[in-house]
């Protein structure tokens, strides 16, 4: 996948230290941007993908010829608009479309697979940091991200507190669960289960672990909905048919429409990849990086938060995202709060969701005239 | 913007730190920020107000004073303003102590059920009196704890909370109430404010 010729890459040639003590340098990041900087260089937006997300947040991605992630939020007169903004994302280091992962090569020219050191949250944005060199940013205006983005958004403004205006987490958490990392965990044991994953190196060969991926995308997909949205959405209707069949076919919508997010999931992204990024964010703890005491993450900054959680959201609920607000109170931190109904579950910040699209929306615009 | 908000905003200085609680659509809030350089936080309950507060560039909290004050550290901020809330909390003596936690001074405003309209509303129909700051009726009014601006007066005594300043308003005139004048303003107010510090 990383050789596709519609993929901008940024060559880190600065050292990068990882948590896990290993030394990465030379490396890619792939990166797209929408609208255009101006002069002040002012207006830029960094935004962070969540856990399948890559760097096309909007428009057509030229490499799965599929709409952006983040399409009902990003673009011209959008949420995050981009005839205003200029909009940067990049993929995660672990990642698979183009940035330095498991399935590129290490210095001898084989593969990674699981020889890829272990990333974390923070090593990511570290890695992502290089952007706003790269495009002579000196501050950015907002920094934003959903889920895993979300994770993103709190571990940069921890570790450069002054680099941007305004910092809006979505639907995220500032310490993995157990319940979060028994779900990943789950996904991880369908890939690793898989006998063509072949301790991850399966690269080597023209074989990969396409059922245990796809098993992990379910299990995860069902994590991102709501019982509610589920239930309006398929109910019991049967899936082509008149009655059961008696057999272990899909028989119900739900089986079929599960199985095919697990296959279309399959064609876009890289087993190991998906081991890794699960990993990261299991190990994701910003309390924990200042002695349990969260605030402490946040106190070196004058920025403007914004956080947004949803009422269906039980992956991310509202009360994690509350616990950020609290932190960031007590430390009489500029901080907005909202929760969002929505039906849609975590991924309502994905979806078409109004109130939560003019929330964004008027408070980027607004903390911009402010500017 | 009405009257009783013209009234709050006189009462603070400017670049204060300021919580409006229970902020509603914020007006209140955009005022101070516009025209006394107040840096000003919201907490609403309502998720439609809140994102009304939002699309005016306000910074607001979705939230439940009875809950969500707590996580304010102690007088982190110059005035907590209070309108027209404190009867609708569920223990306004809480509430009511959190204020003076969380601000340096409290600004609470009571719609007064001593007000002669009032009075005169159940002495002579016999009903639960509506009135321009009580539009709702019984069965579907927000208020749990009404209270007169007498009532009042005398409990933040009774918990040594200091008055600063206390004023009748009765539509566009405000005056001073004191002890000597808490009866009659107590009758012929529709609303109370008070400036207050513990």
């Amino acid at each position: 996948m990383n050789t596709e010729k519609n993929i901008k890459t940024l060559i880190v040639k600065k050292p990068l230290k990882l948590d896990c003590g290993k030394t990465i340098k030379d490396f890619p990041i792939a990166y797209e941007t929408y609208g255009s900087l101006n002069s002040k260089k002012d207006n830029a937006i960094l935004v962070f993908h969540a856990l399948t997300g890559d760097q096309f947040v909007t428009g057509i991605n030229p490499v799965t010829n599929k709409e952006g992630w983040w399409s009902y939020a990003v673009g011209p007169d959008k949420a995050i608009d981009t005839n205003k903004y200029f909009v940067i994302c990049s993929n995660v280091i672990g990642g698979c479309m183009g940035s330095y992962g498991p399935s590129h090569k290490d210095p001898d020219q084989k593969i990674f697979g699981t020889n890829f050191p272990v990333i974390t949250i923070n090593d990511m944005v570290n890695a992502q940091y290089n952007l706003l060199d790269h495009f002579g940013i000196d501050k950015l205006f907002s920094i934003t991200g959903g889920s895993m983005g979300g994770m993103q958004v709190l571990q940069f403004i921890s570790n450069f507190p002054d680099k941007s205006k305004t910092v809006i987490p979505i639907a995220t958490t500032s310490s993995h669960s157990a319940q979060n990392i028994a779900f990943n965990e789950l996904g991880r044991q369908a890939i690793t289960a898989d006998i063509n994953w072949k301790d991850g190196n399966y690269t080597s060969s023209d074989t990969n672990p396409g059922k245990g991926l796809a098993v992990a995308r379910m299990a995860a997909h069902i994590t991102y909905l709501s019982k509610k949205g589920l239930q309006e959405k398929f109910g019991r209707k049967l899936q082509e048919r008149e009655d059961l069949k008696f057999g272990f076919d899909a028989d119900f919508q739900i089986e079929s429409y599960l199985r095919y997010q697990g296959s279309v999931f399959v064609d876009r992204f890289d087993a190991n990849s998906y081991l890794y990024i699960t990993r990261a964010m299991d190990y994701f703890d910003l309390a924990k990086q200042f002695n349990g005491n969260l605030s402490e993450a946040f106190i070196n900054t004058n920025a403007k938060f914004f956080i947004i959680s949803f009422t269906s959201d039980w992956l991310y609920p509202t009360q994690e995202n509350k616990d950020i607000v609290i932190a960031l109170n007590s430390i009489g931190a500029d901080v907005g709060f909202v929760e969002i109904e929505s039906d849609k579950g975590h991924d309502s910040f994905l979806l078409d969701v109004p109130d939560f699209l003019s929330a964004l929306k008027n408070f980027l615009d607004k903390s911009y005239e402010e500017n | 913007m009405k009257n009783e908000f013209q009234v709050i905003a006189d009462l603070i200085e400017k670049d204060k730190k300021v919580l409006d609680v229970g902020c509603a659509d914020g007006t209140l809030m955009k005022f101070l920020k516009d025209n006394k350089n107040i840096n000003i936080r919201g907490l609403e309950i309502s998720k439609e107000k809140v994102q009304e507060c939002i699309a005016k560039g306000l910074t607001v909290i979705e939230g439940n004073a009875e809950k969500d004050l707590k996580q304010f550290p102690d007088k982190s901020f110059d005035y907590v303003v209070l309108s027209q809330t404190l009867q609708a909390f569920l223990n306004p003596e809480l509430v009511l102590d959190e204020l003076l936690r969380v601000g340096k001074k409290a600004i609470v405003t009571i719609p007064n059920f001593g007000y002669w309209k009032v009075r005169f509303h159940l002495l002579f129909k016999g009903t639960m009196p509506i009135t321009k700051t009580l539009p709702d009726e019984w069965y579907n009014t927000p208020n749990l704890h009404m209270c007169t601006i007498k009532d009042f007066f005398h409990f933040v005594k009774s918990k040594d909370i200091k008055i600063f300043k206390s004023l009748a308003l009765n539509n566009l005139n405000s005056s001073i109430i004191n002890e000597s004048n808490l009866g009659v303003k107590n009758l012929f107010a529709d609303l109370g404010i008070f400036l207050i510090e513990k």
